[in-house]
């Protein structure tokens, strides 16, 4: 070996190991300030709440109040248990309803031909555009004149007719669905509908995950819809129970620290076990 | 294709004629014209409301990009630790809004959270976030840029999609990191920053469920987190004014509208796509 790389190693190494360390440093302090409210909810939820409105800071609640999560499934005034259910059924019909139509709808744009197809296609992806704000009010009227006003009916009716969202990034995947294998079922004389549920549908079956997981976390976050359509305590999804529990006379910090804590659990252990997935469904979204 | 119809359409051409209407919900729709329009422009608290979605949008719109780019940038390096660091900065995302804000309530609490202490050590005299009117606001814009995984991996799609062999080019050809930056990484990343600004825009002129969390309908204190969004919740829901509130959705659909086709607009001379010649 030539002394020559020799000396620029030995010069270098120093300096890689500098950088690396730094860079390590700046990204772990990032890391710990996004952290940081995970982590407070975390031991809010455990803590008495004298421990939470301490004159001093403390870090972890000691002793552990495992007490919090009894109240929280047991008090009268916060039915937890009867929400938390609303939100899992909600999401879950919700995501059914999306794959279900979406996957239709994104057939119809990625695998077929029709006239005006691409007409419609951008109709829909203006849709994607434009604000809910816009029509909210009109379809909240209409509901409460069919008289489905504090029913799930107009939160998740809406999904059985698709959403833009979700309609484009399926069509991306259905779109990479090969032709010669729609044009071989044709001629065998499948019927388009069977072509979507025999041979399009099992292709795309990771792409169905993905919306289906995307659809289940924004709809166990969605906030407005809830919060318009529903009145009993008994109805509300948890993020609207939440809000409810907090901004009635009832402040009490630990339960309803307790309550965020099981709201927020789901949706990160579900994300934990289907980062990849979720990554993907990023990747195929960004627009060009 | 009905349901587009149906849900989409119909509804956005009836909110232009209830906006033209008074209409308390129990009775029919009374056609007024455009006094609901006059009445907006008379609304002291519509004016609070305009004045605080737009320091919202000004404030928490370019801060969340710059930071989401920074981000995306530290993050463009293949560590042992990279997935690691993307599922942190992912997490956020996944909060649901109303826990996220009730988490930091507590968290900007004078003398409880870890925010004002964390200040105090560093020899700052914090203010009360919640409590005074003058930085109220900021609490909401903090609580709207923590969750910015997204347009971070929106960022970082971008630029893992840079040729090397540009990058490479422009590593021997420019002497300083920041003319690289400045002169090839953002122009080739100006698709991503196109589309996380009109998303941005578009969100944050909605803000809703932060704001009602932290200042109810009254944009508690002071009506400094009034938002535009509360105020129109508060004119159908509370007031079941549905015609004003209609007004006030039509405008904001008019404003957000015109903002996206603007920046659009102007897109064609700042946004660099691939093997287009110019």
């Amino acid at each position: 070996m030539t002394p020559v790389p020799d000396a620029r190693k030995r010069r270098t190494a120093p300096r890689l190991l500098w950088q690396t360390v730094s860079y390590h440093g700046v990204m772990l302090l990032f890391a710990a300030i996004f952290l940081l409210p995970f982590f407070w909810m975390t031991i809010s939820a455990f803590k008495t709440k004298a421990q939470i409105f301490a004159d001093h800071i403390t870090w972890f609640p000691n002793p552990i109040q495992w007490q919090n999560v009894v109240t929280l499934v047991t008090r009268d005034d916060f039915p937890f248990v009867r929400q938390f259910m609303n939100s899992v059924f909600y999401a879950g019909s919700v995501a059914l309803a999306i794959c279900f139509s979406c996957s239709l709808a994104a057939y119809s744009f990625g695998c077929l031909r029709w006239r005006g197809r691409n007409f419609v296609f951008i109709l829909t992806v203006c849709a994607l555009l434009l604000p809910g704000i816009a029509t909210f009010l009109p379809t909240y009227i209409g509901w409460s004149k069919l008289g489905f006003n504090g029913t799930y009916v107009p939160l998740i009716a809406p999904a059985l007719f698709g959403d833009a969202f979700f309609i484009f990034m399926l069509r991306q995947f259905f779109l990479g669905v090969p032709r010669e294998l729609l044009d071989a079922a044709r001629l065998d004389g499948a019927s388009e509908f069977r072509i979507w549920w025999q041979i399009v549908m099992p292709q795309v079956r990771t792409a169905l995950i993905i919306v289906g997981l995307f659809a289940i976390v924004y709809t166990w976050n969605e906030f407005f819809g809830p919060l318009i359509y529903l009145q009993k305590k008994e109805d509300f999804p948890l993020s609207v129970g939440l809000f409810t529990f907090q901004s009635g006379r009832s402040k009490e910090w630990p339960l309803a620290m307790a309550g965020a804590f099981f709201t927020a659990l789901p949706m990160v252990v579900l994300f934990l076990f289907t980062q990849r997935l979720f990554r993907q469904g990023l990747n195929s979204r960004s627009l060009k | 294709m009905i349901g587009l119809t149906v849900f989409t359409i119909i509804p956005l051409i009836l909110t232009f004629y209830i906006a033209q209407t008074k209409f308390p919900l129990s009775g029919a729709p009374k056609w007024i014209g455009a006094d609901n329009y006059l009445a907006i422009l008379n609304d002291p608290a519509v004016r609070t409301a305009v004045r605080n979605t737009l320091t919202f949008a000004v404030l928490s719109v370019p801060i969340k990009l710059v930071l989401a780019l920074v981000l995306a940038l530290l993050l463009n390096r293949a560590t042992k630790m990279s997935g690691f660091y993307q599922t942190v900065f992912y997490l956020p995302f996944l909060m649901p809004a109303v826990a996220g804000s009730l988490v930091f309530m507590l968290m900007f609490s004078p003398g409880v959270g870890p925010v004002n202490v964390f200040l105090e050590f560093l020899g700052f005299s914090p203010p009360d976030w919640l409590l005074d009117p003058k930085v109220a606001l900021w609490t909401v814009i903090i609580l709207n840029i923590w969750p910015l995984g997204v347009e971070t991996l929106v960022f970082l799609g971008g630029l893992q999609g840079i040729p090397k062999d540009v990058s490479d080019a422009a590593d021997l050809d420019s002497p300083r990191p920041w003319q690289k930056f400045v002169w090839i990484t953002v122009p080739l990343i100006t698709p991503m920053i196109l589309f996380n600004l009109v998303i941005g825009i578009i969100y944050s002129f909605q803000v809703f469920t932060q704001a009602i969390v932290f200042g109810g309908t009254t944009g508690r204190p002071a009506e400094a987190t009034l938002v535009y969004m509360v105020l129109i919740y508060r004119a159908a829901f509370k007031y079941f004014n549905m015609g004003y509130a209609a007004a006030m959705a039509s405008v904001l659909f008019g404003v957000v509208l015109l903002l996206t086709l603007l920046i659009f607009r102007t897109a064609r001379s700042w946004v660099y796509y691939e093997g287009e010649s110019r």
